[in-house]
């Protein structure tokens, strides 16, 4: 099964190796990874999208938190979580074809970020699935280049009610 | 007062209590030396080789519990000593490595011997640390210490490049360190534990399967103490021979794929095991669906990641084996009475019968050539009141040195167990001796793995380190030659040496001792000899070429399976002189199943 494992790293060089040496080292799946520096600058975030079965990702877990510039280690799948990533894509577009592609923009709420006489390129972001019916659909028109990040992931907060309910009691 | 880099790192091993280092120089750690010349505080032992540098420092590690010290330059300097980290990191050796690096402007310009020690380490150290500014250089040091003997130890590297032991920093050793990603569990769950206890209260077949854990928590006393109150069997791992004491009445000796019958018969057939400080590794396990399958588990381990990755455990216990082990004898105290000894009764004639259906056994001639069971069983017998270290090389001599060399206490048995690291015995024994310059030191090697480090013999001359090698040599990379009877229809490709040092020459050329037993009445006589002698010695042994190490798990089998002796077919082969040549048309599903 597919797991978001969300890390919290120190922020220095060679992290990174040592992350990505630990999952190709024991033969552990990388669908994807994303990093960037977090709200603290001594520390960044990491995002692994990984698969396998539980005793797998129990291990992908525990040699994670093993390793020392590790600081936190989050399996997001056990709880609600929201997942983002985006995508950039080149399409080359004939005349006839501009319309077409600013249509499926529009339909995907996508933006286009740059545009050459014969290329649009445009940004979109959101679920896997929907990065991907967009690439399918643009597909026809001929994809020059594409870059995705990679998915992003955070969990959702618990939603508290507001105001307190009255307890429910089973009745008979 | 400013030190440079080098004084930095001289002070700093003095603050950590360092008294020897394993050393070989190079170009970039010329002005670390040339400080470690000028002191008297910390011995210096010059090496022939980076390998034998970093085995050392192990063996000094494990025969004291405190880290080992060694000190490579850069390039082929740091390539040389992989090998002994990797063994490290796979046993859980505590040992902090320096390694020289080109001057840090230098880095990454394809420098004279220039390595990415970083990157060439990064799998096989528990952290490594690249030291870029002088003024970091006391705190990493520290840290390195801190991380390579606490939690489950290993391994660990310290870059310094050039100038960074050139330049000077104000020196202040940190009295401690914390490290916010590294924080071991040392206290067991209460809860887990007290599962644990009433696990054990009501079991009537249980067995203690302890690893090299307890013999570096130190936890050999709880372990009897454990084992006693409740009337347990206790095997134990290659790593933990000498853990509990090898002689006593509940020891089983080893388990595993050499190790003896009953010990794996009763894993098998248990209702409980109780694994301590030790990892389910396959040598252990054989066929992983099949193991212990009648048998709940209880884990205590210090690493998390050991839990659950072999094998199923129904109670996890993350936690120092002694502090646990403690809790463990405390919780017991409440449910245990005399009467384990009444319920344990049918569990112990079940072992007892075991151990007489097949116990460790060979046939020696008195008249024909020596067998090496019968070296070791003789070496242990005149030796063992001295107490000795043992160090071994890896294959068939090591698993014989297992099942006959009866250790009574921890931190005696230096051997490489997870990587089988050929070549490891006679540098381990020699860091051990220098930190035991009066205790005797034995080194059981084959005449295959000794050979890949005898340019240590210089060494042990040079600082006067009288280890005694006994050298079993049949002339075969013998545990190959073994699985080639066994699996390979005698084909020896490859195990067969051709060319036969004389070990006694070769020993004396360096000017340490060599002494050669052919026959098995001079066997006693040769080896009392050799203890005496206060050098090192080579004692060669030219023993049966075609011994085969019995019990014996073929690779993937079930615990249960072992094969107990040469299969016939191959005895037969033997005693006309034809092992080695292949039978046409021979099965080798008949000689798995023997």
């Amino acid at each position: 099964m597919e797991h978001i494992i969300s890390i919290t790293v120190e922020n220095k060089f060679g992290v990174l190796s040592r992350v990505a040496g630990l999952f190709s080292g024991r033969g552990f799946n990388i669908e994807s990874l994303s990093v960037a520096p977090s709200l603290d600058p001594s520390t960044s975030m990491m995002t692994i999208v990984t698969s396998g079965d539980d005793r797998i990702i129990e291990q992908i877990v525990k040699q994670l938190n093993k390793l020392i510039d590790v600081i936190k280690v989050v399996d997001l799948n056990e709880n609600e979580f929201v997942e983002r990533e985006t995508a950039l894509i080149k399409v080359h577009t004939k005349p006839e074809d501009r319309a077409e592609a600013l249509r499926i923009t529009d339909i995907f709420r996508a933006n286009i970020i740059d545009s050459t006489p014969g290329t649009y390129t445009i940004e979109v972001t959101g679920s896997i699935k929907k990065v991907e019916a967009i690439i399918n659909l643009l597909q026809p028109l001929g994809i020059k280049e594409l870059i995705r990040t990679g998915r992003v992931a955070i969990a959702r907060e618990p939603i508290r009610p507001a105001v307190a309910q009255p307890k429910r009691v089973a009745k008979e | 007062m400013k030190l440079t880099g080098a004084e930095i790192f001289l002070e700093s091993l003095k603050k950590e209590g360092v008294k020897t280092i394993f050393a070989l120089p190079g170009g970039v750690v010329l002005k670390i030396f040339d400080v470690l010349h000028q002191q008297k505080d910390i011995q210096v032992i010059l090496t022939r080789h980076e390998q034998g540098a970093g085995h050392m420092a192990e063996g000094y590690a494990k025969a004291t519990g405190k880290a080992g010290v060694a000190l490579v330059t850069s390039g082929p300097g740091m390539t040389n000593v992989i090998t002994a980290l990797a063994d490290a990191y796979m046993d859980s050796v505590p040992l902090v490595c320096f390694s020289g690096q080109v001057p840090t402007n230098l880095i990454g310009n394809d420098a004279f011997q220039e390595a990415d020690n970083i990157g060439l380490s990064r799998p096989c150290t528990k952290y490594n640390f690249l030291v870029k500014d002088v003024n970091d250089l006391a705190m990493t040091i520290k840290e390195a210490f801190y991380v390579a003997t606490t939690g489950r130890p290993g391994p660990v590297l310290v870059d310094i490049p050039k100038d960074v032991s050139m330049n000077k920093a104000e020196f202040k050793y940190p009295a401690s360190v914390s490290i916010r990603g590294y924080n071991p569990t040392y206290e067991g769950n209460k809860w887990q534990i007290k599962q644990a206890a009433e696990l054990i209260a009501k079991s009537r077949k249980p067995v203690l399967y302890i690893g090299g854990g307890v013999v570096f928590s130190g936890a050999s006393q709880e372990v009897l103490e454990l084992a006693e109150m409740c009337q347990i069997p206790v095997d134990m791992t290659l790593m933990a021979l000498g853990g509990f004491p090898g002689e006593h009445p509940l020891s089983m000796g080893m388990l595993g794929m050499h190790g003896t019958y009953w010990a794996n018969m009763a894993m098998h057939y248990s209702d409980l095991v109780i694994a301590v400080g030790a990892r389910f590794d396959d040598r252990v396990t054989g066929k992983v669906s099949e193991f212990c399958p009648h048998a709940k588990v209880i884990h205590i381990d210090i690493d998390p990641t050991s839990i659950r990755k072999n094998v199923n455990v129904d109670v996890p216990i993350v936690g120092d084996c002694k502090t646990v082990l403690r809790e463990l004898i405390q919780a017991l105290r409440a449910t245990v009475n005399g009467e384990q000894k009444e319920l344990r009764k049918p569990w112990w004639d079940q072992i007892n019968e075991w151990r007489a259906a097949h116990p460790l056994a060979y046939e020696q001639d008195p008249n024909g050539v020596i067998k090496p069971q019968h070296v070791i069983k003789r070496l242990y017998e005149l030796t063992k009141d001295r107490d000795p270290i043992v160090s071994t090389d890896v294959g068939q001599h090591q698993m014989w040195a297992a099942q006959y060399f009866k250790l009574a206490k921890p931190n005696r048995w230096l051997t490489s167990g997870g990587l089988g690291t050929m070549g490891f015995g006679f540098p381990a024994a020699m860091g051990a001796q220098a930190a035991f310059p009066d205790k005797l030191v034995l080194c059981v090697a084959g005449d295959g793995s000794v050979q890949m480090n005898t340019q240590e013999l210089a060494t042990a001359v040079a600082n006067k380190l009288p280890v005694k090698v006994i050298v079993i040599n049949n002339g075969f990379h013998g545990m190959v030659r073994q699985w080639q009877d066994l699996f390979y229809e005698g084909r020896y490709a490859s195990s067969q040496l051709g060319a036969y040092p004389d070990f006694v020459k070769l020993a004396e050329a360096y000017g340490a001792v060599g002494l050669r037993a052919t026959k098995v009445s001079e066997l006693d006589d040769v080896i009392k000899q050799a203890i005496a002698i206060d050098k090192p010695v080579f004692l060669d042994v030219p023993v049966y070429q075609y011994e085969n190490c019995y019990p014996m798990i073929p690779a993937g089998g079930s615990n249960h399976e072992m094969i107990l002796s040469d299969p016939p077919e191959l005895k037969e082969k033997q005693k006309a002189g034809k092992a080695g040549t292949p039978v046409a048309g021979e099965d080798k599903d008949t000689i798995l199943t023997a």
